[in-house]
């Protein structure tokens, strides 16, 4: 810190840190010398918490990491245990389960939207995407009685099969979904004032995003393309056409246009997931590690004992470890599980894409002014909930 | 990927080589991190540009007691790999890899925080999640879920 310079505090609590975010800013004036974030308000020990669980059990932990994509962590993290069990999840699930996933990548992007534009003080649109965000919610809490901590995926499928209420209402949120982000466009792309708030600011040289391991939305905003849904497909996205969009610059409003346009792709993936879902089983009943209808739980005596063993004692995957990674919201993000032939995990890593982008940070906004500051750290989208764990 | 290759081509610097769900694991002397990290970085038949994680393992009681673990992705080919190096707990340190992949710099801080492994010629070596003055490691088995 030199006699010119200033330092303040960005937070914990302040609203444009989405979070408990404290970034400790060093200024000359208004321009930002130098950043640094100082995370680890929001840590409870998930990954230690997960060593005491049963594998079903960290299921309702994981949607705690990001809680605006809890599908998404959900499914991350029981691909990773398939892997480990080696098992086949049906056609069915597989495709409910892309369903699910891509409404939560909207409903994400969505309050996305709205708070980062509410940050830069444009108020309207944060009104709008919470109205269409509410649908989605809605669906979520008809499936799993739960609005934003759904648990609705299970080891080797999900919770419960899906009735036709659940297309139907799905078919009516994505019908006029595409008119309504036409409406957000309205508001914000050809806005003057958006563009000179968002335009040219927060970018880096091409080479350091991939350094810094920056995924998702960010990376492809500077003209990367990497998806994984694409890259390494997983859940059957292979069977769906879809585009992955990218921009150029890697600045601010790159990353607003190139999250649109995923919203616009994500209702296409969902449209064909809707109308080519196949009949069958909802989850792999066959496999000993899947809980049994419960149907049959309290007419079997067999599927009791079943149901049982897997509530009192849980599963026990052979020794080995397996890493798993999925396109969340805000990037790759991963599991490693690492087991020692147990009923809990030896050690359970996650991967956390907010964490790594976050990383990015000081890079970004240092010589810009504060006013940018704020833009750029909501441009990176992070949940502190999944940075801290 | 082919391990026969690897082994033909790092051979010295590869301790072990298995395939567990087709996914590649390397184990390695932790001298070896930054040579082989460097290699496997600038080789372009593998060009692991991309440090997805890096985190320990707390394998007590065994000894060694602790791994560090890197998974690795190549942007340009779309593969994966594991590299895997055991340290024991009276010499829990490992040399930093920030200087191949940035990207470590974070993810080894987490490792040092929650199990006190130490990265030689770490930039900014402290806790990250935890406040300094925080007494212990908690991602050590030997540390208690709860009532300390």
């Amino acid at each position: 810190m030199s006699a010119n310079t200033t330092i303040i505090n960005l937070g914990p609590q302040h609203p444009s840190t989405h979070g408990v975010l404290r970034v400790i800013l060093e200024l000359e004036g208004e321009i930002v010398v130098r950043a640094t974030p100082d995370i680890g308000f929001l840590h409870r020990g998930i990954e230690k918490l997960s060593e005491h669980r049963s594998y079903h059990q960290i299921i309702v932990l994981t949607d705690r990491l990001d809680y605006l994509a809890a599908m998404s962590n959900n499914l991350a993290y029981v691909l990773t245990v398939e892997k480990l069990l080696n098992i086949d999840v049906p056609k069915r699930a597989q495709y409910v389960r892309v369903i699910l996933a891509e409404l939560q990548r909207i409903a994400s992007h969505l309050f996305w939207l709205g708070t980062h534009a509410h940050d830069l003080g444009a108020m309207t649109p944060l009104f709008y995407c919470l109205r269409e965000r509410e649908p989605i919610l809605d669906i979520f809490d008809s499936i799993a009685g739960s609005r934003l901590t759904p648990s609705f995926m299970r080891i080797g499928g999900l919770a419960a099969d899906i009735d036709g209420s659940f297309i139907n209402r799905v078919r009516l949120f994505t019908s006029d979904f595409s008119g309504r982000v036409d409406q957000y466009e309205t508001l914000l792309t050809g806005n003057p004032i958006w563009q000179a708030r968002t335009k040219g600011v927060g970018t880096m040289a091409k080479e350091e995003y991939i350094n810094l391991g920056i995924s998702g939305p960010l990376l492809r905003a500077a003209g990367i393309n990497w998806d994984i849904r694409k890259a390494e497909p997983y859940s059957s996205y292979d069977d769906f056409d879809f585009a992955v969009p990218q921009g150029t610059n890697g600045d601010v409003f790159d990353r607003y246009l190139v999250r649109i346009r995923e919203m616009r792709e994500s209702t296409r993936i969902i449209n064909q997931a809707v109308d080519a879902l196949p009949e069958g089983n909802y989850t792999c009943l066959d496999s000993p590690a899947v809980f049994p209808n419960k149907d049959a739980v309290q007419k079997n005596i067999a599927a009791m004992i079943h149901h049982f063993n897997l509530v009192m004692e849980g599963i026990r995957p052979p020794a080995g470890e397996v890493y798993s990674s999925i396109e969340s919201p805000r990037g790759e993000l991963g599991f490693y599980i690492v087991s020692d032939g147990g009923p809990r995990p030896l050690r359970l890593k996650v991967r956390p894409p907010s964490f790594v982008n976050l990383q990015g940070l000081p890079r970004m906004v240092q010589g810009r002014m504060l006013s940018d500051a704020v833009g750029i750290i909501g441009s990176i989208d992070i949940v502190l909930a999944e940075v801290d764990r | 990927m082919n391990t026969e290759r690897l082994r033909e081509k790092f051979g010295s610097l590869i301790k072990d080589i298995y395939t567990f769900r087709g996914e590649v694991t390397i184990v390695l002397d932790k001298e070896n991190i930054l040579q082989l990290g460097a290699l496997l970085k600038k080789d372009s038949e593998y060009a692991f540009d991309f440090l997805s994680d890096c985190c320990g393992v707390d394998l007590f009681p065994q000894t060694p007691r602790f791994c560090v673990v890197y998974h690795l992705y190549s942007m340009l080919h779309g593969h994966r790999l594991r590299l895997k190096a055991f340290l024991h707990e009276t010499a829990a340190a490992i040399d930093s890899v920030t200087s191949i992949w940035e990207t470590a710099n974070w993810h080894e801080r987490e490792c040092f925080d929650l199990f006190g492994i130490q990265f030689i010629n770490h930039p900014d070596l402290r806790r990250i999640l935890l406040p300094d003055d925080f007494v212990g490691y908690p991602l050590r088995k030997d540390f208690p879920l709860e009532g300390r």
